[in-house]
């Protein structure tokens, strides 16, 4: 091999690189570090004069202190919404991966069919689905599930209900690539020393497809947090989550230094947990 | 006798789960129906979402309501460049990752993985607050330098799938044969590694075609599908909005039939 060849040989992967990369650091992380400074500006600044630079950490606690509520509501509206995903995405890739046959394409099209049409216009669609003169709420009341009264829309059940919808499919397919791998003969060694299906499913199955596990509840647990549209179309202010309240200090307010901590402090929450159950669930494979 | 039982038990279990992937699969497909159908409704007044009463009036008048088709081109054309843009710039970090070892790999990992662990919230108002300080002004352009932030990491992701899954003994059997390095990459690696830049390139339109909270930050007074429906939605929606909804599905779904179809054949040949 020339030298000359060598040497680009060195000097490629950077070229490679470099347009993506600088993409990326131009309108991805220079705005996250400047999102950072403008965090810590003085509140009493505008847009039209320009803030000073006071190191204001103090935006932080009044950011927390007058919006926590909104804050937890985020965590817990996506935190029921990523086990809910969990508990109807395991079997659904399972089945597809494993039980459905010559029906395997034709069913995950059906997974990914969602996204064909826009995510608003589906989140419109459960108004209707969850309005008060639908079918859904007329067989609840008549099964006193709901009193004559009761109503879907407007609830926080609306609100988990969407999100659990939207970010179902995130779920099924990093578990479907992990089940679809799943080698059927150590289920069959585990049948042939006694397991149980429960017990083989415990100790061969779930252990094997902790990596897409943990891959499907992140890529549905981050974007839910953050998510405001569902809470915005199927909820009332009262549901409103933390990303409802950073769009409007962006947008409405124009209250840059209060909307950026939010944003970081939103930010922190999300890796800290992420950290954390990439720790408990004991896999690195996913970062 | 013990064996049937156990048979019947696996039988039942088997047909459980299959059961519960079919009911999954419903609550997934009811609001397509739904906009299926009020594709076809003829709504009683501007903020009813209820079915009322059948017309084919929609689908006659398509682009009834102003501004609506607009801004579905508006949304194909910023899809079709960012897409192009993304997937360009997608497909060299993968060859990079993929294929090289070398010094802050790691970063450019992180740097790659990053934006799709952030909350599109975070990314949105971020990018908003550097055109301001920038004096950019907001519009089709910078909705497209977005939508390429956000695509990109996404294309990596695929097309390092397709690569990492490549023989690479074949590009080997190329160059003994001597072909030159160009000759190699276009006849051999670039087809063999088509599939997953076509798929990077599919998933590239679909973000972008839908994005809008990133959108809703960056656009100014550009007005995409999604945000057309958004604003509709707080005065009353179209039913023409549940026509292009079904139309998108219908054309989707018609693409990914006919390419299964198509391996099929080859496949079968």
């Amino acid at each position: 091999m020339s030298t000359l060849s060598r040497r680009r040989g060195r000097l490629s992967p950077y070229l490679l690189i470099l347009p993506g990369g600088l993409w990326l650091l131009l309108f991805f992380a220079v705005p996250i570090f400047q999102l950072g400074v403008t965090s810590l500006y003085d509140p009493s600044g505008s847009l039209e004069q320009g803030y000073a630079m006071t190191w204001a950490f103090g935006n932080y606690a009044d950011a927390l202190s007058q919006y926590w509520p909104h804050f937890v509501r985020s965590l817990v509206y996506a935190g029921i919404a990523t086990v809910l995903c969990l508990l109807l995405g395991y079997p659904l890739a399972y089945a597809i991966a494993q039980k459905s046959g010559r029906w395997k394409n034709l069913m995950l099209v059906c997974v990914i069919a969602p996204f064909f049409t826009s995510f608003l216009v589906r989140t419109l669609a459960w108004k209707t689905i969850l309005s008060d003169n639908g079918a859904l709420v007329g067989f609840l009341r008549d099964v006193h599930l709901l009193d004559a009264s009761g109503r879907l829309l407007a609830t926080p059940i609306a609100v988990v209900l969407g999100l659990t919808y939207n970010f179902l499919p995130f779920m099924v397919l990093p578990l479907y690539a992990n089940l679809d791998r799943l080698d059927g003969r150590l289920l069959e060694a585990a049948n042939d020393l006694y397991a149980s299906p429960a017990r083989a499913f415990a100790k061969v199955t779930l252990p094997l497809s902790m990596p897409g596990l943990v891959a499907g509840t992140l890529l549905t647990f981050i974007p839910a947090a953050g998510d405001y549209i569902n809470a915005e179309l199927l909820g009332t202010p009262n549901e409103y989550m933390i990303g409802n309240v950073i769009d409007s200090a962006f947008l409405v307010r124009l209250d840059y230094p209060q909307a950026a901590a939010l944003s970081f402090i939103l930010m922190a929450a999300i890796l800290a947990i992420v950290f954390v159950y990439i720790k408990r669930a004991g896999t690195d494979e996913v970062v | 006798m013990h064996r049937t039982l156990q048979r019947l038990g696996r039988w039942i279990a088997d047909h459980w789960i299959l059961a519960t992937g079919v009911f999954v699969l419903g609550y997934l497909f009811l609001p397509i129906a739904v906009v299926v159908g009020l594709s076809f409704n003829r709504p009683s007044s501007r903020l009813s979402y209820d079915f009322n009463e059948f017309t084919l009036d929609n689908w006659k008048n398509p682009c009834g309501p102003g501004d609506m088709c607009d801004a579905v081109v508006r949304s194909v054309q910023i899809g079709f460049v960012a897409t192009v843009v993304a997937t360009l710039l997608g497909t060299l970090m993968a060859f990079a990752m993929v294929r090289h070892r070398f010094r802050g790999r790691g970063a450019t990992n992180l740097l790659i993985f990053l934006p799709m662990a952030t909350p599109e919230v975070v990314m949105g108002s971020s990018l908003l607050a550097l055109f301001v300080a920038g004096g950019v002004p907001l519009g089709f352009w910078t909705v497209v330098i977005a939508h390429v932030m956000f695509c990109v990491s996404f294309v990596v992701v695929t097309v390092k799938a397709r690569l990492s899954g490549l023989d690479t003994r074949l590009e080997e059997a190329a160059m003994d044969l001597y072909a030159s390095e160009w000759q190699t990459f276009r006849r051999v690696t670039l087809p063999l590694a088509f599939p997953g830049i076509v798929a990077g390139a599919l998933l590239a339109f679909s973000l972008s075609f839908d994005d809008f909270i990133i959108t809703n930050f960056n656009s100014g007074t550009t007005v995409t599908f999604p945000m057309y429906v958004w604003g509709a939605s707080q005065r009353g929606i179209p039913p023409q909005v549940n026509v292009v909804g079904t139309a998108m599905f219908l054309v989707s779904l018609l693409l990914v039939l006919g390419t299964m179809v198509r391996r099929r054949r080859a496949v079968a040949v």
